[in-house]
């Protein structure tokens, strides 16, 4: 029997970077909300124990605060000609679980797109003409930098970004990103303090007429208190970042920024502990009544509400609108269907440049200390005479030294044994690593839908993820390669090593926590999920937040963006939606 | 999956394994990590004791991952795709390998000599024996691998990395917190020694 809950004026399904933001958004304009999470509580002091928080084994191998594949996995397969296949276990990708989300165990890298990237299909075809995009599925966002501009200076300063900007108001700045788009002000933090890797890095790369700069990060320089008031420490490039809780109060996150404000106030309240199984649609299918959820006791409940929201993770946010019946799912053959629409992700590839005489003592880093060279990035550079279109960011932001992970050998190493052990010792310190995290641009056959096999344990489908790399991001990625290739020669080590990025997406080793699109934005309700509010074309009161918004991804890390989408979605609803509730913000 | 801090695992006795099977993952991890003049080997660092004591949690029953069928041969880029568990895995794999020796050279593992244990394993990692009851080789090496290395290079709260012996040969300093002091010193080493989780070994004994 499904236990029916009084009213609530906003449910939000899942309490991670995107939900904290909207819930702390939505309070302030004096409504009722509820968010309801599918993880546990976490706090810093408790779960994030400096006592314990080090540990390798429990938190980056065995990844205790990540979704367990048990409560939801999916199935994956390169092409609609295979059969899909559930990962068993997570690996090239980690979602998030419990309150915080992933941004509790996140690096913290924080991009801001450019204009190029979100008026793309406008600006590709005018540069090079509609065949060179032919065979991709690229939309345009709907949104303008400019408009955009504003949503991510509240995130930034909401999470206390340090860094270095390259353009305030049209001025280059020394020292920062010549490649970035006008900003409004600097970041509100400086950069941090280099390790030797990233220096190394930056003082070649500019040798060769590069541009680097500080990746921007949210691991905080010095100490900081954000307009919300929360204080945060200090960070002490401990290693032990991605995949793990800060005890620090370093690294922004919902604990660290939003939620110590947002637990106070009355008009609040989190359930921990409970997953949405669906969004209930009133009879006709045009308007949400609200969600049901089950507790971990297997108890089911009904929690009315008139505004819902989806900031469950752009994945989940697709699978629980397929399961909901909101929005028609893609079908590939025919193109029609915009849920699972646009499935993108990253397309990474990696040089490694091996020393003698160095020690870089890889243990002292964090998440996002680093550096970035963004001249191949995105449409920075010249495309005309390439047989591609899109770019990457070179970055060289060594994160940790723990050693069951990180153990960088000469190509030909013996993977046991003595002469392996030699060859690990040798390359512990004195490996240089850089990396470039590409563009994924959409293709007609990357997509998700749910599978026709595999069950959740509650019975029902699996979501199933078709994808490989377009031969256009390989030919990027290649090009890129050679480019890391030319930073490798004037670094000048013993030997180099270049991981290349090859077709067929393999869903075991880590690459990146970046998967987007499914239910993407844009201004024509054929090809979009959402309108540019993030608000859906086809059940007005449901608003779906994240990655999942993004027509195609850039060469950067999606969370700045998509902390920039909450403050615009909640934005607007404040000052639109809540005007005429349950209206459409757009006509479609 | 609760915020408790780990419990330290404590040597003596196998939980797992059978007498005869810890023998041959002692020889096992001893030959992937050998002792030398660089460390002491898999065996003396602990990583059978780890390996025995992670078979018999979450990760041995595979409790926490997708485990409903069917069971369908997939692509490698799909993931391990079998049925069967790390505990399970452990347990035909570790048999198959006696059962194959003993077939072939009228000896378990444990009784060859080093060179001997080395090109076996060699072979098996490379797909090159075929051992019996279906095991496949180059994965269940893979197994071997990963778990013996976990050990070594682990918090030896686990029960592996003895003494901090894998932190001391990298000069990992282990499970520090605060390197602000030392960001700056680039390509200096770093000055301090390794401490664990549970604290270093000169400490033990010293608290109430
Ligand atoms: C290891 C790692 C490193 C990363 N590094 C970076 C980086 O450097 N830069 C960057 O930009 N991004 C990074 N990311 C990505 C970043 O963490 C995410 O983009 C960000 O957290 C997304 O915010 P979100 O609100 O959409 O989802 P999340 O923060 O994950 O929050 C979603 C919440 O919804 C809950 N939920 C899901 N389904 C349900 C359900 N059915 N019912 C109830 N609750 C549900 C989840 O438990 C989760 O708490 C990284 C991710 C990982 C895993
Ligand atoms: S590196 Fe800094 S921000 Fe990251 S966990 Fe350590 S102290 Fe926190």
């Amino acid at each position: 029997m499904t236990k029916i809950l009084p009213r609530k004026d906003v449910v939000i399904v899942g309490l991670g970077w995107t939900g904290s933001i909207l819930a702390h958004e939505l309070t302030d304009q004096g409504l009722d909300v509820v968010a309801i999470e599918r993880g546990p509580w976490r706090d810093t002091a408790t779960d994030f124990n400096i006592g314990y928080a080090q540990d390798e084994l429990r938190y980056s191998i065995r990844r205790d605060l990540f979704l367990q594949p048990a409560v939801e996995t999916m199935t994956v397969r390169n092409d609609p000609s295979q059969k899909a296949l559930p990962m068993r276990d997570f690996g090239s990708f980690l979602p998030g679980n419990g309150v915080g989300g992933a941004g509790v165990h996140w690096n913290g890298h924080t991009w801001r797109f450019w204009d190029s990237d979100f008026q793309i299909k406008t600006n590709l075809t005018k540069k090079y003409g509609a065949s060179r995009i032919a065979d991709l599925q690229v939309e345009d966002w709907g949104v303008t930098g400019a408009e955009m501009e504003p949503y991510y200076d509240q995130f930034e300063y909401l999470a206390g970004i340090s860094g270095k900007a390259g353009n305030i108001k049209g001025q280059l700045q020394e020292g920062g990103n010549p490649f970035e788009d006008p900003r409004s002000r600097d970041y509100p933090n400086p950069p941090m303090q280099m390790t030797y890797a990233p220096t190394l890095f930056a003082e070649v790369g500019r040798s060769i007429g590069l541009h680097p700069f500080p990746t921007p990060s949210a691991n905080m320089s010095r100490a900081y208190v954000n307009p919300l008031g929360i204080a945060m420490g200090q960070c002490t490039y401990c290693g032990f970042c991605e995949r793990f809780g800060c005890a620090n109060y370093s690294k922004s996150s919902a604990q660290t920024t939003v939620l110590p404000v947002l637990m106070k106030k009355s008009n609040f309240e989190v359930r921990t502990d409970s997953e949405v199984l669906h969004v209930d649609l009133a009879p006709g299918g045009k308007s949400a009544r609200g969600v049901t959820y089950v507790d971990t006791s297997g108890e089911e409940y009904f929690q009315p509400a008139d505004l819902v929201l989806l900031c469950a993770y752009g994945l989940h946010n697709t699978r629980l609108m397929m399961l909901s019946g909101i929005g028609k799912i893609y079908d590939p053959g025919s193109g029609e269907g915009t849920v699972g629409r646009n499935y993108c992700y990253q397309t990474n590839a990696g040089v490694q440049v091996f020393f003698d005489d160095k020690n870089f003592n890889p243990f002292i880093a964090a998440g996002a200390l680093g550096q970035t060279i963004d001249d191949y990035n995105g449409d920075a550079f010249d495309h005309g005479a390439l047989d591609f279109v899109g770019g990457a960011g070179i970055n060289c932001i060594p994160t940790n030294g723990r050693p069951i992970g990180t153990r960088p050998t000469l190509p030909g190493t013996p993977k046991w044994g003595s002469a392996w052990k030699k060859a690990t010792v040798e390359g512990y310190k004195s490996t240089l690593g850089y990396s470039s995290q590409g563009s994924s641009y959409a293709t007609r056959n990357n997509y998700l839908d749910l599978d026709p096999t595999y069950k959740d344990r509650f019975g029902r489908p699996l979501m199933r993820m078709t994808f490989d790399f377009p031969d256009n991001d390989i030919r990027m990625s290649n090009y890129v390669c050679d480019r890391m290739e030319e930073i490798a020669k004037a670094l000048g080590g013993k030997q180099y090593a270049v991981s290349r990025r090859k077709k067929g997406w393999d869903s075991v080793p880590y690459q990146s926590t970046h998967n987007t699109g499914g239910a993407i934005m844009g201004t024509d309700p054929k090809k979009s999920a959402v309108n540019t509010f993030l608000q859906s074309w086809d059940v007005p009161n449901v608003f779906v937040i994240g990655a999942s918004a993004f027509p195609q991804n850039a060469g950067k890390n999606p969370t700045g963006t998509v902390g920039a989408l909450a403050f615009r979605a909640a934005d607007a609803i404040r000052n639109q939606y809540l005007r005429n509730p349950g209206a459409p913000l757009v006509q479609a | 999956m609760t915020s408790d801090p780990p419990t330290q695992v404590v040597a003596g006795g196998w939980h797992f394994f059978s007498a005869q099977e810890a023998a041959l993952v002692e020889a096992i991890v001893d030959r992937i990590i050998p002792a030398d003049e660089l460390s002491m080997g898999g065996k003396e660092a602990g990583c059978a004791v780890y390996i025995d004591r992670q078979l018999m949690g979450a990760f041995g029953a595979s409790s926490r991952l997708y485990t409903q069928g069917p069971f369908l041969p997939g692509l490698p880029t799909q993931g391990y795709q079998g049925e069967a568990n790390p505990a399970q895995r452990y347990r035909t794999g570790l048999a198959a390998i006696d059962a194959f020796l003993k077939q072939r050279d009228g000896k378990t593992f444990v009784e060859l000599a080093p060179a001997e244990q080395d090109a076996f394993l060699t072979a098996m990692e490379a797909g090159k024996v075929d051992l019996p009851n279906g095991v496949k080789g180059p994965g269940f090496f893979g197994l071997l691998l990963q778990n013996t290395m976990e050990g070594f290079f682990a918090d030896p709260v686990y029960g592996g990395n003895k003494d901090m012996v894998s932190w001391r040969m990298l000069g990992f300093p282990g499970a520090r917190y605060d390197y602000r002091d030392h960001v700056s010193k680039h390509n200096q080493p770093y000055p301090q020694p390794p401490v664990s989780i549970i604290g270093r070994p000169e400490w033990l004994g010293k608290g109430a």
